[in-house]
């Protein structure tokens, strides 16, 4: 298990060092926020179509953040020094890491962005909602991280990630889009449960494909 | 007792073999000379070697007294440098071999590290980042991180690239080193570096 913490603390002081961006990330979630409120917000109070817009706007952050885990490797050309000192497994799960922590943090910013400015947007159960926060960041950095790993390998890289995303993330989204509706209208854990389980499930799923194929992908 | 055996490789690049049926059997104290022209595929031999890229077909197997040695766990037995491996920019080398300690179960301390980088040279900038460096001196941290772990078997892709004399000697002396303790296996175009070996593999020649 430390070894997945060291591939961590490596990559955490090589891409956070100076260049990787948590600053954009932010001001992109910022702009995005702004557009939102300029676009729709003001003209609805709708809390699926406010859940909705919630959801896109953390789609479009982890797109922008979680692309480089492999890809930045991939490009500098130093995925042989990461071959030559760990196991596959390791390498996965120390980036699956940082990605998640990176992801736990700019939603925080999110939502807290989204609870302030979007006055109409206010959660009844809160418990539900936070749940479906971890639970969505948990499936979306798992499943970027694969994609990640999967696309860094491919000659078109950038424009990859996003449209391979897309069908592989449908079912988070849906899922939790739905989620955090329950808990703006304030109803019982019970009436999530089901989205619950389908975020759960597919975590596992998911995960078993990222143990079992990862070898495969990372060594050509 | 160290057994390092690379039975009848093949490799294919887009449906054309580069090479066909490479084998070479060393143990301890054994070295071993690649050699053959630009492209006749010694670099993607040596990745093969190290465990680093699978091939076409053939098998590289690694026994240590009489154990043999799980692919995964190649890399705790094998150091490599080569002029394609890129270290990390933002990290100093301090920070480089300090992960390698720590993924290779060698005990991290601050006098492990310095006694490396003064074998290489090196101890006077251990803590610049690597963005800074001139690429002889990357080269010089890539032997620190190869040697770090005192490897079974040291494979090194011209060795003596980008290198002035004083490297050249540095590593000289790790050859001789690694031939008194172990296995080496290197890829030359250099007719300097050929002598490091007596057992020579031309590659090009097995190929026609
Ligand atoms: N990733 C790859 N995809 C396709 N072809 C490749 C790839 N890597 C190497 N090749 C081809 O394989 C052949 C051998 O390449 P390699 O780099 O192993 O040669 P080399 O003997 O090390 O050459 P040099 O003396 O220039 O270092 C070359 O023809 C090269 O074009
Ligand atoms: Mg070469």
């Amino acid at each position: 298990m430390s070894f997945v913490f060291y591939v961590f603390k490596k990559d955490f002081h090589s891409e956070l060092r100076n260049r990787y961006s948590i600053n954009s990330l932010l001001m992109f979630v910022m702009i995005t926020i702004s557009i939102v409120l300029f676009g729709i917000v003001s003209e609805t109070s709708d809390s699926l179509v406010l859940s909705g817009v919630l959801w896109i706007v953390i789609f479009f952050s982890s797109m922008t953040g979680l692309s480089r885990s492999f890809v930045n490797e991939e490009e500098k050309g130093t995925t042989l020094f990461l071959q030559l000192n760990s196991k596959p497994l390791h390498v996965f799960l120390g980036k699956f890491l940082l990605n998640i922590l990176l992801m736990l943090f700019i939603n925080c910013v999110t939502i807290l962005l989204y609870f302030f400015f979007v006055s109409d947007f206010q959660v009844k159960n809160f418990s539900i909602f936070f749940l479906t926060l971890f639970l969505g960041t948990f499936s979306i950095s798992l499943s970027s991280t694969f994609i990640a790993s999967i696309v860094a390998k491919a000659n078109t890289k950038g424009a990859l990630f996003p449209i391979l995303s897309f069908p592989i993330l449908i079912p988070i989204f849906i899922s939790v889009i739905s989620a955090t509706k329950i808990s703006v209208e304030g109803k019982s854990f019970s009436f999530a449960s089901s989205d619950f389980q389908i975020l759960i499930s597919y975590i596992l799923v998911i995960f078993s494909a990222s143990i079992l194929f990862f070898d495969f992908i990372w060594k050509e | 007792m160290i057994e390092f055996s690379v039975l009848n490789i093949s490799k294919k690049f887009n449906k054309k073999f580069v090479f066909e049926n490479l084998s070479f059997q060393l143990s301890d104290s054994n070295s071993i000379a690649i050699i053959g022209k630009n492209g006749s595929g010694k670099s993607t031999f040596l990745k093969i070697c190290a465990g680093v890229l699978s091939p076409f077909s053939g098998n590289v197997e690694i026994k240590i007294g009489s154990k043999n040695i799980d692919k995964t766990n190649f890399f705790l037995h094998i150091g490599f440098v080569a002029p394609y491996l890129q270290l990390y920019d933002e990290l100093t080398p301090t920070e480089h071999l300090e992960f390698c300690c720590n993924m290779k179960n060698v005990k991290f301390s601050k006098s492990v590290i310095e006694k490396v980088l003064e074998e290489v040279n090196l101890e006077n900038r251990k803590n610049d980042f690597v963005r800074t460096f001139s690429s002889g001196m990357k080269q010089r941290l890539k032997y620190a991180t190869a040697i770090l772990h005192k490897p079974e078997i040291l494979i090194l892709d011209e060795p003596t690239v980008n290198l002035d004399k004083d490297g050249c000697e540095t590593v000289k002396k790790i050859v001789e080193k690694q031939i008194q303790n172990g296995i080496l296996v290197y890829a030359t175009n250099n007719l300097k570096e050929e002598n490091f070996s007596s057992n020579v593999l031309n590659i090009e020649k097995n190929n026609s």
